[in-house]
């Protein structure tokens, strides 16, 4: 028999469906997995195999019943610990959430159970989702499983859903949920040679993620291929009345309609996406994706997106700035960490709580988000940004009036060392130079992987689409997997 | 114009007051989340997670709570704003969840109007218009309480997130009677609406009072903000006392700070809560987890066509329409309770007597404001207490304007119908109220009266008329009062002629 491990969500819910294992043998495979790496990889906060087993036995019942199974029947998941869990703490890897267990379920968690999902556990992640290599998280930094050739040094797997992409990769969950603010699915899905979609700002019912950026937050798929993400995201997407930015339109049926033809279809290549001094790697995969595109069919098209250079600046007021805000309500008062020194009144416990509940990087962000937003700032800081993000979303509109999907890097280097990027909080917010603005612009992108660079590292390629066209993404992502054949995988060290 | 002037030492000074009002809107949940918002529930129990700012908790906004306030909007003839926003204002309290308040700093969803305050009831000239800057929406916040444990506060979220409008004056009035009548005109319309139950003891409506003085003509001066005032005649009060203690200031050489105060009703004065120094830099923004409120022309036209008939409309058509009194129908058209009871009166009154209600109308207008009124006065109860209702007040007056029994009767049932409940109708059976006007029993008494009177008969042959009440006063007595009065009046000019 296959190593169970080894299959996808497509494979798994084939398998248990026509009987070939059964569901409690997959849960039973992939908590074994887990458990064996957690040490070594840290890619877990808190570990539910029971969940997983309990789904799984349902899902068996159900077969052996002969109702009908879901899209996700059998399938164990890792949950980005930033989807609220009923009864399973939820910490977006901070201390001020550290015991925090809701009483409630996500409303993309819950719909992902009624698929017939099970829960591996929470999965690690950067401290409220803010962070590129999983360096900012309160219970210790995910570990890649990747490695350099020939060297040990410790990798990021990326961020913020670092967890979710190096257990995906490390083959010890099929799929993970990711989030995506500024890059957080897309960026550690490339670092790590595994598909992440980001959809359209709306798809996918905000309720129940612990907020970081409200304008931008968007939940998503993160697995090992483009198939197994048009599948999960099919169970996550839909429209929420809880959520009013939620978007009250039917869920295409993605995997039914995956076409990786792409005749007639034209593709832009953004010229301002192309940097002095860019990654050879990066630009020679570049150039390789379009070529597989050209090979599908597709036009291949130059294009502007002028206001590209203001993407990150802008980003890095709009998100901290609703962060800022979005993270006051974590104080002291109903909830999580309280810190109360002994005589203090109201003030001190904020102070004190805050302080020992946030780490140094949300700290940061807080204190941007607060500045930018003071009287005196407001105009020349978020209110610049905002007109930015108005351009931004204009050039990507423009741009869509002569091509139907984008083609870019996902991210400007392979996976960097951890700690080395620690100190430089610039260098590390340069990391989303290239996820930014589909994300400012609420765009559907997604990371496929594309090659490996010449330390044997993953390197993904983007594409943005229209809004709405998760499939055309789909789409033109799955014409790029058929040619670009990765099949590399990280070598087993742990 | 108002001529309400403070004497200070070095001469006269104007004061000039703009009211920021919170009425909390008459919903069965809140502003963004499901949770009922009764009065006077058990701490904590009316809280949802949203309320509670729980981490992941979005709000979605209630349509009724948009509803009610454009509605007001539509009430004091403002904009109507179709595209409005919702933005947050950042600031830390225990009462307040999320961190910030959901509010409308930029865009609100009504602008502009005005409502007409009459200030002297007797005088219906007296009329002036306090200009509305704007009403928007925002959450309310939680309660703290204080005396729960030895060290420690308490917070009831009950009333976080409950739906507000602040409805925002201009700096329009001039004097504690003015700034008085603004609020009584602006209660009287939420009534109306139904947008606010108007109750100022239980906070469901508050002022923030804005006060700041000047020599007539000058500029306007710095003013100071008394926060929530929960009364007609505290903010009255606020007003004056706030415009005393700056005049005194400014005559002693000192400057009036722009600052919050609060108002002491026990000792009547203001003190200084926090200047603007330490004010907060709220950091407002637009809330990102609302998308902006969009109304089109049908929902706006179905909100005007759902309001009903407002004070003034309505107090113009019982001047016109049913002839009553400038002073009547102000009175009647103050609250919309008693304007509910008037009508329904009327009505009974009027298919009881098989009239129209214009004939009628000023019969009831009087039997209520006064008899009624003050009979419930010495009772010491409101109108929505009464024992009588307004079908039994009908009934009554049907009696007395079908001739069945006398004005004077009509007191004594309603004295009994105030005591016992029972009907108008079975009082005057049981007690032998109806009045006779049987021509031939009054012609009989008369003459009775007349020939025992020969006298007095005389004496008012003689010049003086003055003796004709003492005439219908005997032949009442003859008859126990049931005489119909007209007719003892008829028979007696005839007879005495």
């Amino acid at each position: 028999m296959t190593e169970l491990t080894d299959l996808g969500v497509a494979a798994i819910r084939e398998g248990v469906a026509k009987g070939d294992f059964t569901a409690v043998e997959v849960a039973g495979a992939f908590n074994a997995a887990v458990a064996e790496a957690q040490d070594a990889l840290n890619a877990f906060i808190t570990l539910t195999p029971e969940k997983a087993l309990e789904a799984a036995a349902a899902v068996d019942a159900d077969r052996a019943a002969g109702k009908p199974l879901g899209k996700m029947a059998g399938v164990p998941i890792g949950m980005k610990d930033l989807f609220a869990t009923t009864g399973t703490r939820t910490t977006a890897a901070s201390n001020i959430l550290g015991n925090f267990v809701p009483p409630y379920e996500s409303t993309v968690s819950q719909k992902l159970w009624d698929a017939g999902a099970g829960m591996l556990g929470k999965l690690n992640l950067d401290q409220f989702a803010m962070g590129s290599s999983n360096e900012t998280s309160a219970f210790g930094n995910v570990i890649s499983p990747w490695r350099r050739e020939g060297s040990e040094a410790q990798l990021a797997p990326g961020g913020s859903s670092g967890g979710s992409s190096a257990a995906v990769s490390a083959r010890i969950a099929p799929a993970a949920t990711g989030t995506d603010t500024g890059g957080s699915i897309r960026q550690p899905a490339a670092f790590t040679g595994i598909s992440g979609i980001k959809p359209t700002y709306g798809r996918c019912s905000r309720w129940g993620i612990v907020a970081f950026a409200s304008s931008l937050d968007q939940a998503g798929p993160m697995a090992r291929d483009v198939r197994d993400c048009a599948i999960m995201l099919e169970a996550m997407a839909g429209f929420d009345p809880k959520d009013s930015t939620s978007l009250d339109m039917p869920v295409p049926e993605w995997e039914a309609s995956l076409n990786a033809d792409l005749r007639g279809k034209k593709v832009g290549i953004p010229r301002e996406y192309r940097m002095d001094g860019m990654d050879a790697d990066v630009a020679r995969v570049w150039d390789e994706g379009i070529a597989w595109l050209k090979d599908a069919g597709a036009e291949i098209v130059d294009i502007n997106l002028a206001h590209t250079k203001y993407a990150l600046p802008a980003y890095y007021i709009i998100a901290p700035a609703e962060a800022s805000s979005n993270l006051a309500r974590y104080d002291g008062v109903r909830y999580g960490l309280r810190d109360l020194p002994q005589g203090a009144g109201l003030q001190d416990m904020y102070a004190a709580t805050r302080a020992a509940g946030f780490g140094a990087e949300v700290k940061r962000r807080i204190m941007i988000g607060t500045y930018v937003l003071s009287a005196g700032f407001y105009d020349a800081y978020y209110t610049q940004a905002q007109k930015v993000r108005t351009l931004i979303s204009r050039d990507f509109m423009d741009a869509f009036q002569t091509v139907d999907v984008i083609l870019a890097p996902t991210a400007p280097t392979a996976a960097f060392g951890l700690g080395e990027m620690v100190s430089d909080p610039l260098a590390m917010y340069l990391n989303d130079v290239f996820a930014v603005p589909a994300s400012l612009a609420g765009l559907p992108a997604m990371s496929v992987p594309a090659g490996l660079d010449r330390q044997g590292l993953p390197l993904g390629l983007q594409l943005i689409g229209r809004p709405f066209d998760e499939q055309g993404v789909l789409d033109a992502g799955l014409a790029i997997e058929a040619r670009a054949a990765f099949t590399a995988r990280p070598a087993k060290w742990w | 114009m108002s001529d309400y002037r403070i004497q200070g030492a070095t001469g006269e000074w104007e004061v000039v007051i703009g009211l920021e009002v919170h009425a909390q809107i008459s919903t069965q949940a809140k502003l963004f989340s499901g949770a009922a918002t009764a009065f006077g529930a058990e701490p904590n129990t009316q809280v949802s997670l949203v309320d509670a700012a729980m981490p992941g908790m979005l709000p979605v906004p209630n349509m009724e709570c948009i509803r009610q306030a454009v509605r007001t909007g539509l009430a004091i003839n403002a904009q109507i704003n179709k595209w409005s926003r919702f933005d947050r204002k950042n600031y830390f309290y225990a009462d307040l969840p999320q961190g910030y308040q959901i509010s409308q700093l930029y865009h609100p969803i009504v602008g502009e109007g005005a409502i007409e305050v009459q200030l002297d009831d007797k005088n219906p000239e007296s009329t002036k218009t306090i200009g509305i800057e704007r009403i928007h929406v925002e959450q309310d916040a939680g309660k703290l309480m204080h005396d729960q444990h030895p060290t420690m506060s308490y917070v009831d979220l009950n009333r976080s997130g409950v739906a507000l409008m602040e409805i925002v004056s201009r700096p329009d009035m001039r004097s504690p009677a003015e700034a008085g009548a603004y609020l009584s005109k602006l209660r009287t319309i939420l009534r109306y609406v139904g947008s606010c139950d108007g109750n100022m003891d239980q906070g469901s409506m508050r002022a923030d009072v804005n006060v700041s003085v000047r020599r007539p003509g000058e500029p306007f001066g710095t003013r100071t903000e008394t926060k929530n005032v929960n009364s007609v005649r505290f903010v009255m009060a606020v007003v004056e006392q706030e415009a005393k203690r700056q005049v005194a200031l400014l005559e002693d050489g000192g400057k009036v700070v722009q600052e919050t105060r609060l108002y002491d009703p026990d000792r009547n004065e203001t003190r200084s809560m926090r200047s603007k120094e330490d004010a907060h830099d709220y950091r407002y923004f637009p809330d990102p987890d609302l998308l902006p409120v969009e109304l089109d022309d049908a929902f706006v036209e179905e909100c005007r066509a759902s309001l009903p008939e407002l004070p003034d409309a309505k107090r113009h058509r019982y001047e016109t329409a049913l002839g009553l009194s400038a002073y009547n129908a102000g009175v009647l058209t103050a609250e919309v309770e008693t304007s509910r009871w008037f009508e329904a009166l009327l009505a009974a009154s009027a298919a009881k007597q098989g009239k129209p209600e214009g004939e009628v109308a000023k019969q009831a207008a009087n039997w209520l404001t006064s008899e009624l009124f003050g009979a419930l006065n010495k009772l010491g109860k409101g109108l929505a207490e009464s024992p009588v209702s307004p079908e039994a007040g009908g009934e009554l007056l049907a009696l007395v304007g079908k001739g069945t029994i006398s004005g004077s009767a009509a007191k004594q049932v309603l004295e009994k119908m105030l005591e016992t409940g029972d009907a108008p109708g079975v009082i005057v059976e049981r007690e032998g109220l109806t009045q006779t006007s049987d021509t031939g029993a009054i012609e009989a008494a008369v003459d009775a009266v007349l020939a025992a009177n020969a006298d007095k008969v005389a004496q008012y042959k003689g010049g003086k008329e003055a003796l004709f009440g003492f005439f219908v006063g005997q032949t009442m007595k003859a008859m126990q009062g049931k005489g119909n009065p007209q007719l003892v009046n008829e028979v007696l000019k005839a007879k005495l002629a």
